[in-house]
């Protein structure tokens, strides 16, 4: 039984790692526009190699 | 994704200054990244961020000398209407309290996780060989889990709990806490006594699933109280400012300034603070006093903004406007729209002052009965406490406002406001339909009536005139006039005759505006089934034929009603000529036209003791007290302010569809509310025996509560949908018809 004594905690230890991020994710705004972030996803403004990033509104890619 | 700015963060030199707009338009994530992006190197600018789900842009300036112009001309530049907003407090509580709720289901949701794991292998152990010494260690982890659990996450619970008991009032929060605190005491105590059961697990998981009904009832609330606070933001505040020339141009309320003089028309809200200068009329202050009677005020007294004026034109010299004055004008129609309690809710807390002696009562006699049957006090308790355990009211708490959400949510997105959860009862009991004809079946925006048979100088008079009155068709010749003739001048002491007319006299003229009994004709003018608008000078009229245009799918929706034997009326305040074409397209065979709003509201009151439920739908401020008076209302969101504040649900769009569409969702959400009471009795009636006869282990009632709730909420989601209009009550329909 002394295996308990390490996997009690631990899975505390992972359940509060969980709460906690939930918790920072919350507070941090993440859950504001989950529409928004659904959106945004989608834009290519963040590839900054003009190579890789296809012109504005040339739906077609390079 | 973090919240990183949209636009690179310049140091600020002062503090800086936070501008919400309300964005209208905004619809694909291409929106986001050109506005965004546009936003860039706006002086001043620091930060902004649009977010879809509110349809608002969140921005930051340097400092409080900035100049918006460029931002909104940006926006301009892409089609996108904005308007400055502010935050109101009621919906800035709302969404503490929606994150608050969510925190403490995060932990609820932890906790049981936790303690369930612990649980379920002290439940394998309890049937295999388990040490008492193990079991006990166990026992007492979970104690340390959910004790703290669920003294936080109880909090919502438990406050509104002590605060009934202190009013002395009965809610369905007071059986709650009492179980869980019931059910985690014994638990303790149990655990302390090595005894085989414990319910930590119990307690828990009736804190997360109560808790996630409340969550999605505040998730909901909030949207539709941004929703309607953007409505608010886009359509409410707009004033009439008089300029120096005398022309009258319609400016946004934020705009005006001390000095000013604005025009308000009759059953229009006064945009800002101030003195009245010229007319007399009654306006309605309940907002701020609470008072339904309307006071009278003329020259000199002062008036509010948010006030609504009732029948006489106003000028108004603005002593106050802007922020102050307009947030709590919005603050009120949002709160009045979105706060209303529940009459469901109230029947929820009904039952609880039923059901918590029922079993209070129940445990006690279990007790009793066990003593008597020869059990130890110590069995008789704890079977007492898994009875009351038992029967926490979980599927039952969550019957009721797991079916508001869902419906409410399906509505939104048609289109469709309600104001309360009650309204989905309310809508489900209607079995006569009465609609208002201009603005309701019809479109607001009436086609272009006949107005070139007015002379130039008529129609500058009429368009005058026309200024003073919130009728469709008197807007559409506003609107006409100052297309033809520019800037119109406003008219002094404009006095408006609900469902007739406006008059005045201006330079030792009778002006008249209105129906042409009104102007002073008599009811047998010439016409094809149009409607007339006419303009008396001096008694010289000319009478304007309007056509007016049916709503896109009138026709279909009207007959759909009625194929569901729903009893569809016409109360208009127009002509008999003008109502009949429009009820014989629309194939409804009772009509009345030339009603005056009393009128109306007798008719209505009249069907009440007939024992029918009427559902009133119309636009104008002569609907508002049918509208107020009436079982149920609806009002497109085209119509005046005072009869968007009469309405019990609001929607958006040029289609009547959504009517019908709303009842069927109602009906459908009633019929599984019900189902869900039903489920939540029948869990209850097989429950309690086990519980009473002693059978009921930690197992059992994770099981049955979770299950339950389960369903029911399961069961919530089929009111999403409803395919077609359901059918009323045909016979009582019939009764009164006859009757």
């Amino acid at each position: 039984m002394s295996v308990l004594l390490y996997l009690v905690p631990t899975a505390l230890g992972l359940g509060l790692i969980g709460l906690f991020g939930f918790m920072w994710s919350m507070r941090s705004g993440q859950y504001d526009d989950m529409e928004g972030a659904a959106n945004r996803i989608l834009n290519d403004d963040d590839l900054q190699d003009p190579q890789v990033r296809p012109a504005a509104n040339d739906l077609t890619g390079p | 994704m973090t919240e990183q700015p949209a636009i690179p963060v310049q140091q600020p030199a002062s503090a800086p200054v936070q501008l919400e707009l309300v964005v209208e338009g905004i619809s694909s994530a291409q929106a986001i990244a050109q506005i965004e992006q546009a936003l860039i190197g706006i002086p001043d600018l620091v930060y902004a961020r649009l977010n879809m789900t509110t349809r608002r842009l969140s921005t930051q300036w340097a400092h409080a000398g900035y100049n918006a112009a460029p931002l909104f001309a940006v926006l301009d530049r892409f089609g996108y209407r904005a308007v400055p907003f502010t935050t109101n407090q009621a919906e800035q509580e709302e969404s503490a309290r929606t994150k608050w709720l969510l925190r403490c289901l995060a932990v609820a949701g932890f906790a049981t996780m936790n303690v369930m794991l612990l649980s379920v292998s002290v439940w394998s152990g309890n049937v295999t060989e388990i040490s008492t010494e193990t079991r006990d260690l166990f026992h007492w982890l979970s104690a340390l889990i959910a004790l703290p659990a669920a003294g936080f996450a109880g909090q919502p619970f438990f406050f509104n709990a002590i605060r009934a008991i202190r009013s002395g009032e009965m809610v369905m929060d007071v059986p709650i806490s009492l179980g869980i605190l019931l059910a985690l005491g014994m638990s303790v105590y149990e655990t302390a006594h090595h005894a085989e059961h414990a319910y930590f697990d119990s307690a828990l998981m009736l804190l997360f699933f109560l808790l996630s009904g409340r969550v999605l009832d505040h998730v909901m609330r909030l949207k539709t109280r941004a929703t309607a606070a953007n409505l608010a933001a886009l359509r409410a505040p707009l004033a009439s400012r008089l300029g120096p020339d005398g022309s009258l141009s319609e400016v946004p309320a934020d705009a005006l300034v001390a000095g000013d003089v604005i025009v308000v028309a009759a059953g229009q809200r006064i945009a800002a603070d101030g003195l009245v200068t010229q007319g007399q009329s009654a306006v309605d202050e309940s907002f701020l006093t609470g008072e339904t009677d309307r006071r009278a005020v003329q020259v000199g007294d002062q008036v509010y903004a948010g006030m609504l004026n009732g029948a006489g034109q106003l000028q108004v010299q603005v002593a106050a406007a802007g922020r102050q004055t307009l947030l709590s004008e919005i603050e009120t129609l949002i709160d009045n729209a979105v706060n209303s309690k529940s009459r469901y809710v109230q029947v929820a807390d009904r039952v609880a002052r039923v059901y918590a002696p029922i079993v209070h009562v129940t445990a006690a006699l279990t007790a009793i009965g066990w003593l008597i049957a020869g059990a130890s006090l110590h069995d008789a308790i704890i079977i007492a406490i898994a009875v009351l355990i038992i029967t926490c009211p979980c599927a039952l708490a969550l019957a009721a406002p797991t079916v508001q959400v869902v419906v409410a949510g399906a509505l939104f997105r048609k289109g469709v406001l309600m104001r309360s959860g009650d309204v989905i009862e309310r809508m489900a009991d209607v079995d006569v339909i009465v609609f208002d004809k201009t603005g309701t079946l019809t479109l607001p925006d009436v086609s272009q009536p006949d107005f070139a048979r007015l002379s130039d100088g008529d129609l500058r008079l009429a368009g005058r005139l026309a200024q003073s009155s919130h009728h469709p068709l008197a807007r559409a010749l506003r609107d006409y006039a100052r297309r033809q003739c520019g800037p119109l001048a406003a008219l002094d002491n404009v006095q408006e005759l609900s469902g007739q007319g406006v008059c005045t006299h201006y330079q030792g003229m009778d002006l008249r505006l209105g129906s042409p009994a009104f102007c002073g004709l008599d009811e047998a003018t010439p016409s094809g089934g149009q409607s007339l608008i006419a303009f008396a000078r001096d008694g010289v009229v000319t009478v304007l034929p309007v056509e007016q245009v049916l709503r896109r799918d009138a026709v279909e929706t009207i007959r759909q009603l009625q194929a569901a034997s729903y009893r569809v009326l016409i109360l208009s305040g127009d002509r008999a000529e003008a109502v009949e074409p429009v009820a014989g397209a629309l194939g409804i065979a009772e009509w009345q036209a030339g009603i005056k709003p009393a009128d109306k509201l007798a008719c209505l009151n009249r069907m009440k003791a007939e024992g029918l439920t009427v559902l009133m739908i119309g636009d104008g401020v002569n609907d508002a007290p049918a509208l107020a008076g009436a079982a149920v209302s609806m009002s497109p969101t085209t119509g005046a302010d005072v009869t968007q504040a009469a309405a019990d649900a609001l929607f958006m769009g040029e289609g009547l569809g959504v009517v019908a569409q709303t009842l069927a969702l109602c009906h459908k959400g009633r019929a599984v509310m019900r189902e869900n009471f039903l489920l939540a009795l029948v869990y209850n009636l097989v429950a309690v025996p086990l519980a009473i006869a002693g059978w009921v282990t930690p197992l059992i009632a994770a099981a049955a509560m979770s299950g339950s709730s389960v369903l029911v909420s399961v069961n919530a989601l089929r009111a999403r949908s409803a395919h077609r209009v359901v059918s009323v009550k045909q016979v009582k329909s019939d009764m009164g018809r006859s009757g």
